[in-house]
This record gives structure tokens, sequence and C-alpha cells, in this order.
């Protein structure tokens, strides 16, 4: 008995600063509808900031003032963030503000590097709240104890400003209505600016009062992502105390977890993710969506066309240009063009998804990854000819799609995306931890083509063939007949579903073939390394991928593949400086201002607006 | 003979509030009918309810006779039921001809054809349909940059595209100025004269209901309460009753 | 007006930032280097300093092979993937005669794995995993450090020394961790059959919940806790446990916990009377060791970590090499590498022909405070070659050439 009251304490302490990012994050979206995941960056600041204060600021006051502050900083950074990156792209489409805040990581993470330096800095004590006490016995360390009244004082505080304030109400009509907070002439976006500006507080706060407990480190940002989103979706997006509900259950159920099953905590937490989307698919607080068409928000797309014989002529020339890549480009430039092509494959994969079928996937590594997986334990556990493994992952990858598809499709927009991202997650848990079979973290090794296939030369046209081939497929699907009710369900599940086309069928067709396209570009890739890891299953893969998709441009059929290789070869680049992540990511930002349709996109409305591309439909 | 569409005691609650109450109608072969009524009587759920979109809380749906009460919108879609929405619901990202084509091929049963272009399918058929509508010569116009009366043309060529015995058309002429109303309807009584399709509409414009129905339905609070030509709606004191201040627009309607 | 403005800022910045670092071309024998130094800056900055020091030592005794010796740096952001496209980079464009680095045990298993199917030399310097030299060990992969094995193995030793009879486990949940306790509880019950393990705990690496993870060990009751956590999850394991009372009385065995990297971040939070494997680098003053740490404080202005030793005898062990090889030819590399021995600071070590694996050892002591930081003291080191598996076992644990 004893034990289980100390558990729960520690839980609910626990859960005080994740409760406190997550209304933060939760908020933002609520009334911006932007998945904010530069989220965890501003946490991190928020510790980093609340350490540097700590040096300075002396006593007790010091120390509740430093947290204070760095809260008000950090709200602050955000509204410089709010204002100079995401302001400019409200209008694009919905989602496409989530690679900005992609990039806003990326140069939070080098600045952070820049200012304080690489080490891990130990949090600083709270003073007074050293030791424990005892409670029935059992040591609950005094901090703790502050936390569990800090928590929900602030949850009161908030609750009283969004139910009982005229700011409030604002905030909450724009959770539910955005068009009429605008019709009621209040300027939205300064209530956009304000929230944001909330939110990030909030976070910064969080961030700054968990030092005592851990302290500040550079990799705090991406470590909080996964169980925030997790407590964001569970608690319901936009929900207040949806958010606390499920950081609270979140942090004692880990708690309990560590206890009796040390090793599941991994998987724990996107357990609980998928059980209460199945039952409750828009959290336990959320409401529903919108039935919004997602991804294909603001001004449609343009009509496709088959190739035009002049373009089929350009693509045929650049395929054979770098068909001869051997005659004139090195050994290595075939190795980076064997990167580039399979990274193009699995973001024109994700992109048939994304922008034909309008299914946004925050988890499609788990296809690629998968591929790579499948065939990697062919090799390693049945000793598979590699010819048979590289035909099989993409099959296993497809299989995979499906079964997760068939789960996923039951919701749709954010929490749709929010699933996948939790499937994702779970499969690279089950990588990860199933180290007999799948080798852990240290992966599975020596996956290596067939004799014949060694050479690099030869190993480049073989991938050519296959991304250059599964591209075509892709985009000839996007043609067919198919590929056109996938659009069908995308532009009106009404008029779609009214005309006898079963559009989850076609979207759980298209989920399917994505992944399979995907699991092929894994499968190239684990025999052009000869080995596969976890990472290819990560969060991380999954947005890079997103990211060129976006950056590419959405409402365009080549535009992942564009993105692909603009941003893979620039990557190839930057990498060779030593600040490369502030670079790439203000060049994402960059990109994301100034052209908000993605490069494909934009370019494309500029040679219309010179008045050239008039009739030119599609690439 | 049997009715095309028949209802029998269609009723339908949400969480204690009875939205539409006992409603039996019977719709004939070749006939226009109109389904009226004042702002939340119940005209879209009933018309859901037809459609499959909403489960009815009780009551059956017959179409020429047989029960299709429970059938999803593509099973009632299949068995020859084409409809039209009160909000234009179109593929924004394709063109006139093909948000046609769309419609083809799946009539065609083609929608998990892989290999041929979609451009290429039915495009003669489509062009035909289109013609019907009046809209041949914006074939290739991307859909999206449509005016909103040629949308509702291009919508009504969907919805014929798989030679529908019956069409349902929710507030067909919504939003629209009153000369592209005038040329919307009778260019739906012309198609129900060539083709032999039977038609139920529901309608604001008091205009367009007295001119181009044959039969019409009053629907008050969930429940019909009137049921009769042009003339007899007119003069029927419940109607006069349900529309409050309705006598402007019947008034304006005596004065043709 | 305000994206100009914005423009031109980026532009600044993204300038300043991308100062590159050029490189003289010259007649050069030059080592491809791959790490992550973005991503474990902390861990590979002392590491690439500790190369420069000694590539500036050997290039002023004259070079290698009559040549100066070169390092290209570059950095994989912590991705196998990544690094076996700059492998194939260094090697075919670049022109290295070699490979080295990383810190991460899967990016060097994936170079290992690259290295052995290509026929190139690699010198896994930093990484850790026991697989890397036996279960997936190769012709061309050779390793410089103490191995988790091997240092698990040492503090398993002192373990046996102890009184205590049970035992808790805690160890981040991934390879690393896994080997680590495995390692241990196998030297341990092979030594001292009686003890018993009561409790495993597995917080995720960089994740771990350390109130909840302290009151799981507390409730085992154990004699002793084995602890392979290390990083922020040291710190916040450290912080709870003292505050919860976990650590009194109670003997706590920390695997690396006394390397620089790990316990200076503690300051004067440094758990004290734990025995750790590490690096007292504070208390060497003459021999090897001194000398190096007397340089390197001289060059960099800095104190010496664990991997600023490792980068340095990283440059020793390849200058040896290609001096015994007399050829930058892969295979002559490669077979130069073979028991070859090399005058390190931390003595003589060995590169075993039977493993690959070199015989650096690693310094075991017990912690404690000392100006308000953390150091090790009475402190021993302990030669690498006394805690490995014999010929035989390692024999069937190696695939074969």
């Amino acid at each position: 008995m004893e034990f289980f009251v100390a558990q729960i304490l520690t839980g609910l302490a626990n859960a005080s600063s994740l409760f406190l990012v997550a209304c933060g994050l939760s908020l933002i979206f609520g009334v911006t509808r932007i998945v904010n995941f530069a989220h965890g960056s501003l946490y991190m600041l928020g510790a980093y900031i609340g350490y540097s204060l700590m040096q300075v600021l002396p006593g007790m006051i010091g120390f509740w003032g430093a947290i204070l502050l760095a809260g008000v900083i950090v709200g602050v950074i955000g509204v410089a963030i709010e204002m100079l990156v995401l302001r400019p792209v409200y209008r694009a489409p919905e989602l496409f503000q989530l690679v900005a805040t992609f990039g806003v990581i990326l140069v939070i993470q080098d600045l952070a590097l820049i200012i304080w330096g690489p080490e891990d800095l130990l949090g600083p004590r709270a003073p007074g709240l050293r030791g424990v006490v005892r409670i029935m016995g059992e040591p609950i360390p005094k901090y703790d104890i502050a936390l569990l009244v800090i928590t929900p004082l602030v949850a009161v505080a908030l609750w009283y400003l969004i139910t009982r304030t005229r700011v409030g109400v604002l905030v909450r009509a724009a959770t539910q209505d955005r068009e009429m907070v605008g019709a009621l002439g209040v300027n939205q976006a300064w209530l956009f600016t304000g929230v944001f500006a909330l939110g990030s507080a909030l976070a910064g706060l969080g961030g700054a009062l968990q030092l005592p407990k851990g302290g500040a480190d550079l990799m705090m940002d991406f470590n909080i992502l996964p169980p925030l989103f997790v407590v964001v979706v569970v608690g319901g997006m936009g929900s207040l105390p949806g958010a606390y509900l499920a950081a609270i259950i979140i942090s004692v159920l880990n708690v309990f977890g560590v206890a009796y099953m040390p090793q599941s905590t991994l998987v724990l937490m996107f357990v609980v993710m998928i059980v209460v989307l199945m039952i409750r698919p828009y959290g336990l607080f959320g409401r529903e969506e919108v039935a919004g068409e997602h991804g294909q928000a603001g001004e449609p797309e343009r009509p496709i066309k088959p190739a035009s014989d002049k373009i089929r002529l350009l693509v045929t020339a650049g395929i054979v240009i770098l068909a001869l890549l051997p005659l004139y480009g090195s050994s290595f430039a075939q190795v980076l063009t064997t990167d580039i092509l399979i990274f193009c494959l699995f973001a024109a994969s994700l992109h048939f998804l994304l922008g034909l079928g309008g299914m946004v996937s925050f988890g499609h590594a788990a296809y690629y990854g998968g591929g790579a997986y499948v065939a990697a334990l062919l090799v390693t556990h049945a000793g598979s000819p590699m010819e048979l493994a590289f035909i099989l992952a993409p099959l296993g990858a497809g299989l995979a799609a499906l079964v997760i598809g068939w789960v996923c499709l039951r919701l749709t927009g954010v929490y749709f995306a929010m699933l996948t991202l939790a499937f994702a997650q779970l499969l690279w848990s089950l990588v990860f931890q199933w180290g007999t079979v799948t080798g852990g973290d240290d992966g599975l090794i020596n996956i290596w083509p067939a004799e014949w296939l060694k050479d690099t030369t030869i190993y480049f046209y073989f991938a050519l063939f296959f991304a250059v081939g599964g591209i075509l497929v892709m985009r000839h699907v996007a043609h067919s007949p198919f590929g056109y009710a996938l659009r069908a369900a995308r532009d009106s599940e009404r008029q779609a579903e009214a005309t006898g086309i079963n559009t989850k069928q076609v979207q759980l067709l298209a989920f399917g073939f994505a992944g399979m396209m995907g699991g092929l570009a894994g499968a190239l890739f684990v025999f052009s390394k000869g080995s596969v890891f976890p990472n290819e299953l990560e969060i991380a893969r999954s947005f890079d991928a997103l990211i060129v998709v976006f950056l590419g441009g959405v409402k365009t059929l080549s535009g992942g593949v564009v993105g692909a290789g603009v941003f893979k070869a620039i990557e190839d680049v930057l990498t060779r400086f030593e600040y490369w992540r502030l670079i790439m990511g203000l060049l994402i930002i960059f990109v994301v201002i100034l052209a908000p349709d993605g490069i494909v996109g934009s370019l494309r409305k500029a040679a219309r607006r010179v008045g050239g591309l008039k009739a030119g439909g599609e690439e | 003979m049997t009715a095309i569409l028949e209802t029998r005691g269609l009723t339908k609650v949400f969480g204690g509030v009875v939205a539409v109450k006992d409603v039996s109608f019977q719709l004939h072969k070749g006939e226009l009918l109109a389904l009226i009524g004042p702002n939340g009587a119940g005209k879209s759920t009933c018309f859901n309810m037809l459609m499959g979109q909403l489960p009815v809380t009780s009551g059956d749906v017959y179409l020429e006779g047989e029960r299709i009460t429970g059938l999803t919108p593509r099973q009632i879609w299949r068995k020859g039921v084409g409809r039209t929405f009160q909000i234009t619901a179109t593929y924004a990202s394709m063109t006139v001809i093909e948000n046609v084509q769309m419609a083809l091929m799946s009539h065609h049963g083609e929608i998990l054809r892989f290999l041929p272009f979609a451009t290429r399918m039915h495009r003669d058929e489509a062009l035909a349909l289109l013609d019907m509508v009046g809209m041949a010569n914006q074939a290739e116009r991307h859909s999206a940059v449509l005016a909103y009366g040629d949308l509702k043309r291009m919508e009504l060529a969907i919805a014929l595209a798989h030679t529908p015995k019956l069409l349902l058309m929710d507030e067909p002429t919504a939003g629209m100025a009153p000369k592209e109303r005038v040329a919307l309807m009778q260019l739906t009584a012309d198609i129900v004269r060539d083709r032999g399709v039977s038609v139920l509409f529901t309608e604001h414009d008091m205009d367009v209901v007295f001119a181009h129905s044959h039969r019409i339905m009053v629907l008050n609070r969930g429940e019909l309460i009137a049921e009769g030509n042009a003339e007899q709606i007119r003069n029927n004191p419940m109607v006069q009753d349900v529309y409050l201040g309705g006598g402007t627009v019947f008034a304006s309607e005596g004065a043709q | 007006m305000k994206r100009s403005t914005f423009l031109k800022a980026m532009i600044a910045t993204a300038t300043l930032a991308a100062m590159p670092v050029c490189a003289v071309a010259q007649d050069t024998i030059k080592i491809g280097e791959i790490n992550h130094y973005k991503r474990m800056a902390a861990f590979a900055g002392p590491y690439k300093q500790g190369i420069e020091l000694a590539i500036d030592e050997v290039n002023a005794a004259g070079g290698v092979l009559g040549k100066p010796l070169e390092f290209i740096f570059r950095d994989d952001q912590g991705e196998p993937g990544e690094a076996i496209k700059i492998a194939e980079e260094l090697m075919t464009r670049e022109g290295a005669v070699m490979l080295t680095g990383t810190i991460l045990s899967n990016v060097g298993l994936a170079i290992s794995s690259f290295a052995g199917e290509k026929g190139y030399v690699y010198l896994a310097s930093e990484p850790l995993a026991d697989s890397l030299v036996w279960g997936a060990g190769n012709k061309y992969t050779f390793r410089l450090r103490a191995s988790t094995y091997m240092q698990a193995a040492m503090l398993a030793e002192a373990a046996a020394n102890t009184d205590a009879k049970t035992f808790a486990t805690i160890a981040p949940n991934y390879a690393y961790g896994k080997d680590a306790v495995a390692a241990f509880k196998e030297n341990l019950l092979r030594l001292k059959p009686d003890v018993e393990f009561v409790a495993e705990q597995w917080p995720g690496v960089f994740k771990i919940d350390a109130g909840a993870e302290v009151q799981a060990l507390e409730r085992a009751k154990p004699d002793a806790i084995y602890n392979v956590t290390f990083g922020p999850d040291l710190a916040k394991l450290v912080r709870q446990g003292t505050d919860r009372g976990l650590f009194e009385g109670r003997q706590v065995f920390g695997l690396l916990s006394g390397e620089p990297e790990y316990i200076d971040p503690l300051g004067d939070e440094a758990p004290e009377g734990w025995i750790v494997t590490g690096y007292p680098w504070y208390d060497l003053q003459d021999g090897p060791g001194g000398d190096f740490v007397a340089a390197y404080q001289a060059r960099w202005d800095d104190y010496p970590r664990v991997g600023s030793l490792v980068g340095y005898m990283t440059v020793q062990s390849i200058a040896a090499a290609l001096t015994k090889a007399g050829s930058t030819e892969s295979d002559a590399i490669q077979a130069a590498f073979e028991d070859l021995q090399v005058a390190t600071p931390l003595g003589g070590i060995t590169f075993r022909s039977i493993d690959n694996q070199s015989t650096a050892g690693a310094y075991v002591g017990t912690t404690a405070l000392r100006d308000g930081k953390g150091v090790m003291v009475d402190w021993a080191y302990k030669d690498g070659a006394d805690y490995l598996p014999s010929d035989e076992e390692v024999s069937k644990l190696r695939p074969a050439d």
C-alpha cells in the first residue's frame, strides 16, 4: 500500500512538466491548427534559459523567478517564431506549417549548441527543497511535493483564463470555429500570436520546472516529442482537461510499468494511445474533427494529364543522362546517386499517399524500414538468397501497411496522422526491443547483395531500374482509374460514395500500395548499405520524407521526387559544414515562406504568371 | 403499377427529438415531385435517409417495390439512384469531363483498374452527358474555376452518368441567380421528359416549385401536412399557416 | 521589406555558419575519420582534440612513411546509412587509406560490415559493442578501446570481492545495456556462484523515469546495485537515488561512471563510494599517462577526457600500423594490425590476432568528492588482456574469416 501511494505520487509529480508542455501544444493546435513540432525545442530552451538564469539569480526568489522568467522569455521567442516563420504560411495547405516548425527545430538545436555548449547541464536544486519528506514511511522528494502543488495551480489558472475571461472566450471560440472569430471582428493574427506565445511560455515553464529533477541537454527536444504527442492525442487535441488527465494517466502508468514490467516502458505509451484511439477516435476529451479534406485545404490542385510527348522526351533524356553516370561520374557519384534515388522512391511513395490520397502519414518510415527489415531478417534467419528477399521485402511492407492502414483509416486528419505515428513507433519499439531476432539497436549486418550485383556500378543500375521504375509505376497509377478514384475520395468523399466508389477500400489499397513502394525503397537501401538499424524506422526518418514532400509540393505529381532529390543533394553538401543544421533549418524556413506551394508548385505558378506555361499542365 | 420510390412510416429520432415522423409517400415513374417545407422541417434528414447516409429509426424505403432500407449510399446508387447535393460535392482537382468520367468508370466497375489512362475512359459518353446539361463546351475546364450554376449542371451530369431511374436533388437551385434557377429546372424537366427519369427534389424557392413540379409535398416539423398540385398547395390553409409571411411568396406567385 | 531584411539576416548567418575548413592539398597519407560530431558533441570534441594532438606529434617527428599524416573528419549525424556513404566517399574519392571513428556501436557495426565487404581496414576506436570483434567480427575491423565485456568483467571482479549477495541491475534498454548486464552477470556468477540477481530495471536510453526506477530498485532491497546508465539518465538516477536514500548502505558498481564525460556534469552531486571504471587523469603525473595529460593540457588548455585518450591512441595505433606495413595498401595495413604492438599512454597494448581486439584496459576505482568534483580514488589500471574470455571461447564466438 505504501509503495503504491508513493508510486502514484511519483507519477503525479512526473506528470507536471509533461502536462505544462502538452497543454501548450494542445492550445496551439486547438486555435491555430498548427502541429508544432518545435514544441520540444521550446521546452529545451526553457530548461537552458532557466538554467542560465538560476546561475545569476540568487536564493529562493531567484530560483522561482528564474523559472517564471524562463517561461516569459520562451513566450517571447514563441512570438518571434510565430510572426517570422508561421504567419507568412497560415494560408498554405494544412499541415504545411509543420515543415516550418521542423526548420525551427534544426535552428534551435544548433543555436543551443553554440550558446550552451555540448555538455549536459545538471539542473540546480531548488533552494530549501533538497531532501525528502516521509509519507507513510516512503521517501518522497520535497520538490516532487512542490510540483504536486504547482501543477493543479497552473491548471486552475489556465482554466480560469479560458473559461472566465474575454481572451478565453475568444480562444474557445477559435478552437471551435476559426471563421466565426474572424467574423466577430477579432484580429485573428494577434489572437494566433497570443496563443502561440502562451503555449510557448508553458513549454518554457515546463522545461525550467523540471530542472531540479534532471537538467538541460541537447536531446531534450526530440526525447519529449513522443510522450508529448501521445498525451495531446490521448487527451484530445485542443482540450486542456484532456491534456491534464492524459499526462497523469501516461505518467502514472509509466511508473507502474517501470515497477512491474521494466522492459515494457518503450511500448506502453503507444499501446495506450492506440487503445484509446480505437475506443475514442478523437481522444478522451476531443471533439470530432470537421471532416475536412486534409492535406488539400486551400486552393485546389490543378488537373493532371498524362505526360505529353515533349515531357516524355525530357524525362527519357533525364533518365539516359542518369544512366550514363558511370561514364562520367566517380564511383562515389554512383553511390551518392543511388542514395538519392532510393530516397526519391521513398518520398514518392509517401507523396502518393499524401498528395493523391490526402492521407497524411506521420509514420511512413514503418514501411521503408519495414521493407529493409523484412529483407534483412530473411537473409539473416532464413538464409534466403538476396533476390528472393528483395522481392519479398516490398510485399511484407505492403502487407504491414494494409494491416496498419485498416486500423488507421477509421480516423481522419490529424488523428489519422497521429495513429500512423503511433504504429510506426510501435514497430520501432518492437524492433528495438526484440534483440534476439532483430539485433535490437545493434541491427542486422552483412546483408549484402548477390554476387552478380556487388559491383557499385551494377548496383547503381539495379537501383536506378527499380527506383525510376517504381516512380513511373506510381505516376502511371495516378493516371489510372484507381488513381482518379483515390483523388476523388480525397476531393469529395460524399460524391465519391454517392457514385458508388468504395472510398475506404480505395484508400486502404492505396495505403498498402504506398507501403509496398516504401518497402521497395527500404529493400534497395538495405542491400546498398549492407546493414539496417532501428534508425530506419524512427520518427526522424518519417519526417525526412514528409518534409521533402511538402517542400517539393504536395499538390503536384512530381513534388515528392523533386523535393527528395533537391534536399538529399543539398544535405550531402551541407553536412560538410560545422553548423549545417542551422543552415538547413534556415533553408527549410526560407523555402516554406518563399514557396508555400512547394518548389514545383511555386515554380509552376511563377511560370504561369510569366505566361509561358498556360497549357503546360503537369511536369 | 409499382411506384419508383415509396416510403412507409419513415421516422428519425435524434436523441429524443423527432426530426422526421411517419412520412409515407410514393413517387411515380416520370414524375417530378417536390418536397418543400420551412427551415428545419426535416427535408434534408428525409433525403439523407433515402440515400442511405443516415440510418432510419423506423420505417422503410422501397425502390420499385424492393426494400432498400439500411443499404449504403453506394448500394443504393448501384440500384439506379442518382443524387445531387445541396452544397455541391465535386472533384475540385479534376476537369469537368473527368468529373463525369469518374462516375462512368465507377458505373462500369473500373475503379480498381490500374493500367488504362483514366482520361481516355468513356470520353464520348461523358461528352454526351455534358452536352445534355449544356456543358460540353466547358468539358476541358478545371472544375474548380466554374461558375456556380455550371458546377450544379456538372453535378447533374455526374448524377445522370449511370442512367438512373430515380434522381434525388437536394436544393438544386440554392445559391443560384433567378435566371439560372429557371434554366436548371427547365433542364431537369426536359430530362425527366426525355429519359423517363423520376425526380424527387427539395426546394426553397416557391417559383421553382410551382413552375416545374408535377406534385408537391409539404413537410412541417417532420410531418407531411399536405400533398397535391401547385393549385391545391397554394390554397391549402395549413400550408399558408406554416409559411408565416409566406403570403407574400404566394401573392407574388399569384401575380404571375 | 520585412522579407528582404530577413533574407539579408539569413544570408549573413548562413555565410558565418558556413566557414568550411579548407584542407591544403598536398601529398599526405589520409585517414578517413567518421564520427557523430554534432549528435555526440560532448564526446566527439575531446576525441578530435586527442587526434589533433597526436597528429601534430607524429608529423613533427617526420610523419609516417616519409609523409605527413592527415585525418579527414566527417560527420555522419549518428546515422549508419550516412556513415556508409561517407566511408565510400572517403575511400574512393578522398583517397583515404583506411577508416576509423564512431562512438555509437550501431554506426561502428555498419562501417565494420562495409569494411569487411569491401576489404577496407577499419579501426573502431570508441564503440564498445562486443559483437564488433566477436559475433559480427571480420578480418578488416579492429577495435581499440576496452569493450563492454572487458569493463563489465573488471567491475564483476571488484563485486566478487565484496560481501554483497543480492544484486539489482539498472541499464538502458538497448544493446549496450543488455550486453553490459549479461557480461557482468556471467563474470560475477563465475567468480561467485552464490550471488543472486533480484531485480533488473531497463529504462529507455535517455528516457529514464528516475523516481520510478529508484522506487523499483528500492523495493527489491538488494545488497548492491550495478548501474549502466550514463549521461542525463545517470544524473537523474543519482539525484533521485541520493534524495530517496537508495544508495545508503549499498555498494554501487557503475560502468563508465568514473569517466570525466559522465561524472563531471554531476558536479558536487557526484556519488561517493561507487566502484566504477573511468579515467583519473588528475592523478596521472608520471610515465606515458602523465606525459599525455601534460601535453594535452598544454596544447588545448583543457583537461583530457576518455575520448581524448582514445583519439590520441587511435592516431598512435594507425601510425604504428602504417609504419609496420610499410605501405598504404589495405591488405598490408590489415596484416600489420595483426599482433601490432603500440606504446600508448595506457602502456603497451597489442591488437590480438585472434579477434582483432586491442588489450587496452581501463582504470577501476572508487568515486569520491574532491574540491566539489567527482573523482576516482584508490584506482588501479587493469590490463584488458586479463579480462577477455579464453582463446578457445573467443574462437567460438567469432565467425570464420
